[in-house]
């Protein structure tokens, strides 16, 4: 299937409120999904209890909201809603449990409303990351609360958990977020034409739903199909995109932006699927591994405190790296991590006099009329500066 | 119903006495700026302040600072130069009032300048906006941060998995005091402000036990709110004893007297959520007007949970600190353990109704709080007010709307007291 045929099929899968694909895949292998928030989950530990692992981000702007508002009142971002909403209208029924972590208070929250209203049909489990990787003490108590929850994915699965399982399915999403890397390094960076952002997005988003082997496949074969391109660059500018580390925007943004004369090559999106900056190794115990892992090779995002190193200088970093010329804080509206953040790497990038531009979403966006003239009006001016 | 044009005095000695200790320890805050005396920044949710005063160090609480600014009427400017710094509209409050104030100059907001942290101590209890808030203090003023991650409540009790680690992590804060004051902890000294804390909390209890009584002597939001000060800033100290007993006697003899915080008292209410600080007058008197008493909080618990048993224990001193900031507070509690709080509180102060304060600020407090206004209203069927402003920014009250909803509440309210008294009304009258 040509490419584009391709992205289009995986684009009504990603964004469909009734996972159909999800429920394909219950059928033909005869086990349960759990679904998971963002943004760090520990989805090898799903995996190797036998569930496939899916991302819920909530539900875009494909669904009403009817219910959910009035369970959480004003000023709340619109993936805890949205995501309330596929429980109240039993879309997520289709899952055997669903997996929170300790992100922000909202998320938090929503773990136990969703406790209260869909427990224990559906099996709500939350796991506490630690906020502290500066001591030892951190990684055994994370070991302990990862060993916790295996017990628990397994229970629900009716299995045992193995070790040896938890080792290959590691394994499976190594290859994977290698796989991602390339995308986002070879391509996204290098060769930000061949690709358009909303492709590569979907591209990317398709590992949400689908089992990380199939996903690898995909990535690679378009990896591969791509580099024989031979297309040129246009005129556009350099961005990194920051702040849809959890709420994703919609997908006519990242088009408008695109539109507007950015080429994002490095973003936050999709944190959860690429949350390891290089492959995870392991000795005797996997969930050490996992553990260590989170606490000091784990991308960076507004939700994960970092005791040695600040989040502004990674953000320095990144633009360095991906040799940006912008960054675009690409913010959900009441996402308050993110918008404490950005007061601090606003201050860093002023610093460093590397321009930056905040342009707010929400799920349900219907125009993008005025993002796309700030961001016109801020490309002119780095382009003709 | 009859209109009380008489404003309600509240303050007692208890207010009295809690003024002069909080006077006092900006003073003291005031005079480290001179002496160097070592103050620790820390947060009042589930904390470990007991630790810090065996080693003589004073306790510096960015959100009393901000509320003291709120309740002053003084929240507004700091706000705005939040803003104009680049913090959202509708970021927490506290936060911004504080950097804002920061910002502006202790001496301009608060009157009494603020010592530079020696530490920043984030105890990371339930609030990830802790985290952020102190993130930024440490950049602003190069202080080094420590935070202090405590495993949330997502299970009924605290695992010794949970325990071990937060012990370990004080472990290593008392290595960071040792150096900033240049001298050993003294476990004796630790274990001796323990027993002291536990003689407060017994006596925090009994006060909290005369909102039983009918009428309530004292009101367990408004006034509770007054006692969480000496509570949280004198803990372990002998000041602290001593205020609850001047607020043990006060309140014994109003309730032996039968006077009530509101008078008559006509309605008991379980009250959630912070109190609006820059309107904190007004919204009293909004309630007062109906006779409106809150006979509990869950407020009034964040910096801890004792009613039900909890003590710090000078036996287990890292244990008891370590158990006290992972389940016995409210700030660390989940969601659903609120909810049972609050059951709780209903039944045992044989409350009317109950009132959500939602506030913008703060999603710890108010993300879900629709799911719990359902919960108590369709399950548990405890009439329900749920009403949105601020604890922080004056911009977020609406003084008319405020007192519309609280009027309408009561009104009813007050119908169905009316109708289930009286037997023909109740088998016959409108419904």
């Amino acid at each position: 299937m040509a490419l584009q045929a391709l992205i289009e099929t995986w684009k009504d899968a990603i964004y469909d409120p009734a996972f159909e694909m999800v429920e394909q895949w219950k059928e033909k292998t005869g086990r349960k999904a759990v679904g998971y928030f963002p943004v760090y989950s520990p989805v090898e530990i799903l995996h190797a209890a036998g569930l496939l692992p899916v991302a819920i981000f909530g539900a875009g702007n494909r669904l009403e909201i009817t219910n959910a508002d009035s369970r959480f009142g004003s000023f709340i971002c619109s993936i805890a809603k949205s995501t309330m909403e596929l429980g109240l209208q039993h879309r997520l029924d289709l899952f055997s449990g669903m997996l929170f972590h300790s992100i922000c208070d909202t998320a938090r929250n929503l773990a136990f409303l969703f406790k209260r209203n869909f427990h224990p049909q559906l099996f709500v489990e939350y796991i506490h990351l630690p906020q502290n990787n500066s001591t030892d003490a951190a990684v055994d108590y994370l070991t302990s609360e990862y060993k916790r929850v295996a017990k628990n994915m397994a229970d629900l699965a009716g299995r045992e958990f193995r070790t040896e399982n938890l080792e290959k399915s590691i394994l499976l999403y190594n290859n994977n977020r290698r796989c991602m890397r390339r995308l986002y390094y070879a391509l996204r960076s290098d060769a930000p034409h061949l690709l358009s952002t909303s492709d590569f997005y979907l591209l990317g988003r398709a590992g949400c739903i689908l089992p990380p082997e199939e996903h690898s496949l995909i990535v690679s074969n378009v990896i591969e199909e791509l580099s024989k391109n031979q297309s040129k660059t246009r005129d556009r500018i350099r961005v990194v995109l920051e702040g849809s580390f959890c709420e994703q925007p919609p997908l006519e943004l990242l088009a408008v932006l695109e539109d507007a004369g950015c080429y994002v090559v490095n973003d936050d999106l999709l944190l959860g699927l690429r949350w390891f900056e290089q492959d995870l190794e392991f000795n005797h115990d996997p969930f050490r591994s996992l553990a260590r892992s989170y606490l000091h090779d784990s991308c960076y995002s507004s939700v994960r405190h970092d005791c040695l190193t600040s989040r502004s200088d990674m953000l320095l970093e990144k633009v360095r790296k991906s040799r940006a010329d912008a960054v675009i804080f690409c913010i959900a509206k009441f996402c308050e991590p993110a918008y404490f953040d950005y007061v601090l790497f606003k201050n860093k990038l002023d610093e460093n006099n590397i321009p930056h531009l905040l342009v707010e979403f929400e799920e349900k966006m219907r125009t993008f009329e005025k993002a796309r003239t700030e961001v016109e009006t801020f490309v002119e001016s780095i382009l003709f500066d | 119903m009859q209109q009380q044009n008489e404003r309600q005095t509240y303050q007692g000695l208890m207010h009295r006495v809690q003024k002069k200790l909080m006077v006092r320890w900006y003073n003291e805050l005031d005079a480290a700026t001179e002496t160097g005396h070592p103050a620790v920044y820390l947060m009042v949710s589930g904390n470990c302040v007991e630790l810090l005063r065996a080693f003589d160090v004073l306790p510096v609480y960015p959100e009393i600072n901000a509320l003291q600014l709120a309740i002053r009427n003084k929240s507004l400017p700091a706000l705005l130069k939040s803003e104009e710094l680049g913090y959202a509209t509708d970021n927490c409050g506290y936060v911004k009032a504080d950097i804002g104030a920061n910002s502006l100059g202790d001496k301009a907001t608060l009157g009494t300048r603020l010592p530079k942290p020696a530490l920043i101590l984030c105890n990371y209890v339930g609030c990830n906006t802790y985290v952020k808030w102190f993130e930024h203090l440490a950049a602003l003023t190069g202080a080094p941060l420590y935070v202090l991650d405590i495993p949330f409540m997502r299970q009924e009790t605290a695992s010794p998995e949970d325990v071990q680690y937060v012990v370990r992590q004080l472990e290593e804060i008392i290595k960071l005091l040792e150096k900033i004051t240049g001298k050993k902890l003294d476990i004796e000294n630790l274990k001796e402000h323990l027993k002291r804390a536990r003689t407060a909390e017994d006596l925090w209890c009994e006060v909290r036990n005369f909102s039983k009584h009918r009428p309530a002597p004292y009101d367990a939001y408004f006034d509770n709110t007054t006692m969480m000060g000496p509570l949280y800033v004198y803990r372990g100290m002998q000041e602290c004893i001593d205020f609850f007993e001047v607020a043990k006697k006060e309140f014994q003899e109003r309730a032996r007297q039968g006077l009530g915080a509101v008078s008559p008292e006509k309605f008991r209410i379980v009250v959630e959520g912070p109190p609006p600080y820059p309107y904190f007058r007004k919204f009293r008197d909004m309630l007062a007007h109906w006779g409106a008493c809150a006979v509990a909080s869950t407020y009034s618990t964040v910096g801890g949970i004792w009613e039900f048993g909890f003590r710090h224990d000078s036996n287990n001193p890292l244990y008891s600190i370590a158990e006290h900031m992972i389940s016995q507070n409210l700030a660390n509690r989940s969601f659903l353990q609120r909810y049972e709080q609050i059951d709780r509180y209903i039944e045992e102060y044989s409350a009317d109704a109950l009132l959500i304060h939602s506030v913008k600020s703060c999603r710890l407090f108010s993300a879900g709080q629709g799911d719990m206004r359902e919960y108590f209203f369709r399950q548990r069927e405890v009439p329900t007010l749920f009403v949105e402003s601020d604890l922080e920014d004056p911009r977020y009250f609406s003084a008319a709307q405020m007192q519309n909803r609280i009027d309408a509440f009561f009104e009813s309210l007050e119908h169905q007291k009316l109708y289930k008294s009286h037997p023909t009304l109740s088998s016959g009258g409108p419904r």
